[in-house]
């Protein structure tokens, strides 16, 4: 498990596909040949300037960007229809549509850095090194899982590259990601941890508590909204948008012809440049004095807001907050993503939003078919032979479906092991006392 | 051990589709019923709708429930009362249980739904300090007494570490709350009802996997049943069995299979856990001079423990065999072995007989 930034490697273990496409391109000749390219819509800062929109990439970045969102949509799919054959038992939670956020932010960071997620975890597993049949010999419930079967689809983890987890509890992850990164600045190395969460997870009180300590104590977290839209059933914020105060005195003016839309549109300009008047003068003002960190605690409420589908813009931000919380402490990124599947295998993710919605975000926005025009559009790979790279990684998730149910069950006795550390010799029972009687290994 | 279990397991893989199968099951139903047959969500949805149609200050809201909640048991209440008495809150339990508190205390009747009882400890807090406290250490000025908590508990088959806890022993151990817990549709209008109007704040929990599985007459109309009354479900002579909610499906059957060797059961359903019908507890046992309890929620400390102790004081020259528990094991809810884990049929049935010819 190389620990080092992963540019050139894919998930995809026989690479040989991948480069020997590349090798009949202009570009084969060098795989570093530079690319820029932007981002397709701008960053918007939160008290602080916004990385910029343009990123230089390579073409073997591109290609492994593609191939490795791939490998995961495919897994998704796969385990979507495991679980319809019940061979997938518990709840189980789909990132397919949000996987740009997780390559991303791989490209950006180290396995040095430590990542924290909720329950839909699978393919951060996976960005972390985590095999495809460690997956889903852990969806499945069985020894080969990267929980030895004991977690399932929930509760993915991977010590040796700072994978903290899979989560259950909606938010309960984000105070243990400032936990991590408090260790790691006690270590001095540079490390940082993204804790992830999402837009249902935002409200929970514990984010705001954890949000607080890191501000407090200035500590390299990045807290990592992934807003898909979607909380369980649809509670979003948009119903907030649709109530907006201004909106509601707008259509009233218009209504009864108190002004026009221009007129209008003047006074937010002219409120615009007061305030913007306003924080010039303010940014004179002193800092205030040191005792008064604690008083004020949302001193440092830095934010950027990323277009979470493309995977560029995902990277630029995870490198700036990097750099950002190293410096100055906790930062806030804001994915603007979105699930294909329901929210969890028990909903069919249809009642609260239309087809049309959802092919939508699949013909503008997914975030495998951005890295697809790219590379076509810089003639990396012809359309075949990214088919070829599909094609693959079909084939792949399928053998690695066909060894993990080769995987046994774990043994009965580990319904007691892990329970308290080993050797503490504790003891537990089953139902009569007597029959079931083990002390815990 | 290892082959211990096996053994154990392979019997409980095969009776696992067998338990659970309320319905047909005659002497639970509640009896002298003319209403329609419908399920346990149903009948929560329901009583939903009475209390809010029958009390103009009654409030329902939760996460996801203006869509009809996860589980559906409010289903059309947002369409009927308007999205300002039934509404969705943000994803916040600890928030839910205090606003809760806070609009109980003004006099009307919060009804707050958590969406599984395994996420009802980020509101652990202001269930235990602020809703059990509020009337004590406030000398009756205040109390949050128009508060209640709905929260689906209970294993489903494969629900996992986190759909599947039974939390009520937590809440047991607090005076100032009230914790019921149904068995089936009419019982649950009844004691919903029942603990909507109660003036105490109430901690609800209803059988998850029984919501879509039971089925029984439920009268349309409005009706209470009464609170920390404990009720006789099944007569007998050679021992107590005592549960709750979807655990007595499961002492039901043990109990047939026990009569088929030729030991009468008396089958007890607790309903309200605290305050708890001790009385009712302690006639049957000294009557049948035997006990076991039994709830999925691990042995250790459970609300069993609570229920062994107290009959032990009542009862001890009556006994003649020690309390039997049949639980959930001493481990954090599995994903794997879910049957190993509950407290099964026949796990019931061998310690009915052990306990019989002590
Ligand atoms: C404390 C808690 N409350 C409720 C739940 C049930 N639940 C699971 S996921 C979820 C929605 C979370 O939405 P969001 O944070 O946006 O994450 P997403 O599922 O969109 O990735 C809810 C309510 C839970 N797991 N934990
Ligand atoms: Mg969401």
């Amino acid at each position: 498990m190389s620990l080092t930034r992963r540019t050139t490697t894919s998930l995809l273990k026989p690479l040989t596909t991948t480069t020997s496409l590349l090798t009949r391109r202009p570009y084969s000749t060098d795989n570093s040949t530079p690319i820029t390219v932007e981002t397709s819509v701008p960053f918007t800062g939160h008290n602080c300037d916004p990385p910029s929109r343009s990123i230089t990439t390579t073409p073997s970045e591109l290609m492994t960007f593609f191939t490795d969102m791939s490998l995961m949509r495919r897994m998704e799919i796969a385990a979507d229809s495991l679980y319809k054959s019940k061979l997938i038992r518990g709840f189980c939670h789909l990132y397919d549509g949000q996987e740009a956020v997780c390559i991303g932010m791989e490209s950006a960071i180290t396995k040095k850095d430590c990542i924290i997620t909720a329950y839909r975890d699978h393919c951060i597993f996976l960005g972390r090194g985590g095999s495809l049949l460690e997956s889903f010999a852990e969806l499945m419930g069985r020894q080969d899982g990267c929980s030895r079967g004991k977690g399932g689809s929930m509760h993915f983890y991977k010590k040796d590259a700072g994978f903290y987890g899979g989560h259950g509890i909606v938010g309960a992850q984000v105070p243990l990601g400032c936990g991590l990164a408090f260790a790691q600045k006690y270590k001095k190395d540079e490390s940082v941890t993204f804790a992830m969460y999402g837009d249902g997870a935002a409200n929970q009180g514990q984010l705001f508590e954890a949000l607080n300590m890191a501000a407090l104590w200035d500590l390299p977290a990045i807290l990592v909204c992934e807003n898909n839209h979607f909380i369980v059933e649809g509670v979003e914020f948009v119903d907030v948008r649709e109530r907006d105060p201004i909106e509601r005195i707008r259509k009233l003016i218009l209504a009864h012809d108190l002004a026009t839309e221009k007129e209008l549109k003047d006074i937010e300009k002219q409120a615009r440049k007061q305030v913007d008047e306003a924080i010039a003068k303010a940014k004179e003002s002193p800092m205030p004095d040191e005792s008064e960190l604690f008083t004020n605690v949302y001193r440092k409420g830095y934010g950027v807001e990323v277009d979470g589908m493309d995977a560029f813009a995902v990277k630029q931000a995870c490198k700036f907050a990097k750099e950002h919380a190293l410096k100055n402490g906790p930062i806030i990124l804001e994915m603007d993503t979105y699930r294909y599947h329901g929210h969890s295998m028990s909903d069919p993710g249809s009642t609260y939003r239309t087809r049309d919605e959802i092919s939508g975000v699949r013909q503008e926005r997914d975030p495998i078919e951005r890295i697809r025009k790219l590379i076509l559009a810089h003639d990396l790979a012809t359309e075949k032979e990214l088919k070829d790279i599909e094609k693959l990684a079909r084939k792949q998730v399928d053998e690695a479906i066909a060894k993990a149910k080769e995987s046994p069950m774990p043994d009965e006795s580990e319904l007691f092991t892990n329970v308290y550390r080993k050797g503490y010799g504790v003891e537990s029972f089953g139902a009569d006392r007597k029959e079931l009687r083990a002390t815990l290994p | 051990m290892a082959t211990n279990l096996k053994k154990l397991g392979s019997i409980l893989t095969k009776q696992a589709s067998l338990v659970r199968r309320l319905s047909s099951s005659p002497s639970l139903a509640s009896d002298g019923a003319n209403g329609k047959s419908i399920n346990l969500y149903t009948a929560i949805n329901q009583a939903l709708q009475i209390a809010l149609d029958s009390d103009p200050r009654s409030y329902v809201f939760g996460e996801d429930v203006g869509f009809g909640g996860v589980f559906r048991c409010t289903t059309g209440l947002a369409d009927q009362f308007g999205k300002h008495r039934v509404f969705n809150t943000p994803l916040c339990e600890q928030g839910i249980v205090g606003f809760g508190i806070g609009l109980a205390a003004m006099g009307n009747r919060a009804i707050a739904e958590i969406q599984f009882a395994d996420y009802i400890f980020p509101a652990f807090d202001q269930i235990v300090n602020e809703a059990a406290k509020f009337r004590y250490r406030s000398g009756n000025e205040f109390n949050c007494g128009g508060l209640t908590v709905r929260a689906p508990y209970g294993a489903v088959g494969h629900g996992g570490h986190y759909h599947s806890q039974s939390p009520e022993a937590f809440f047991c151990h607090v005076p100032g709350i009230k914790v019921v817990i149904p068995r089936s549709p009419k019982e649950a209008k009844g004691l919903l009802l029942a603990s909507i109007r109660d003036p105490n704040p109430v901690v609800f929990f209803e059988p998850k996997w029984l919501y879509r599985l039971a089925v029984e007459e439920v009268p349309e109309g409005d009706y209470t049943l009464p609170l920390s009354q404990a009720e006789v479900i099944r007569e007998g002579s050679d021992i107590t069995l005592v549960g709750w909610g979807a655990q007595l499906a499961v002492m039901e059957q043990a109990c047939i299979d026990a009569e088929k060797e030729g030991i009468s059961c008396e089958l007890i359903d607790l309903r309200t856990l605290i305050p708890w019908d001790k009385e009712t507890v302690e006639a049957s046992v000294r009557k049948t001079g035997r006990l076991l309890i039994s709830h999925e929620a691990p042995v250790t400390g459970g609300f069993g423990a609570e229920i062994s102790a107290s009959i032990v004081e009542r009862c001890f020259l009556r006994l003649e065999a020690p309390v039997a528990r049949v639980c959930g094991l001493d481990t954090p809810f599995p994903l794997v072995f879910e049957p190993f884990y509950m407290p099964t049929k026949n796990k019931i049935l061998d310690a009915i007989k052990d306990t019989v010819n002590f």
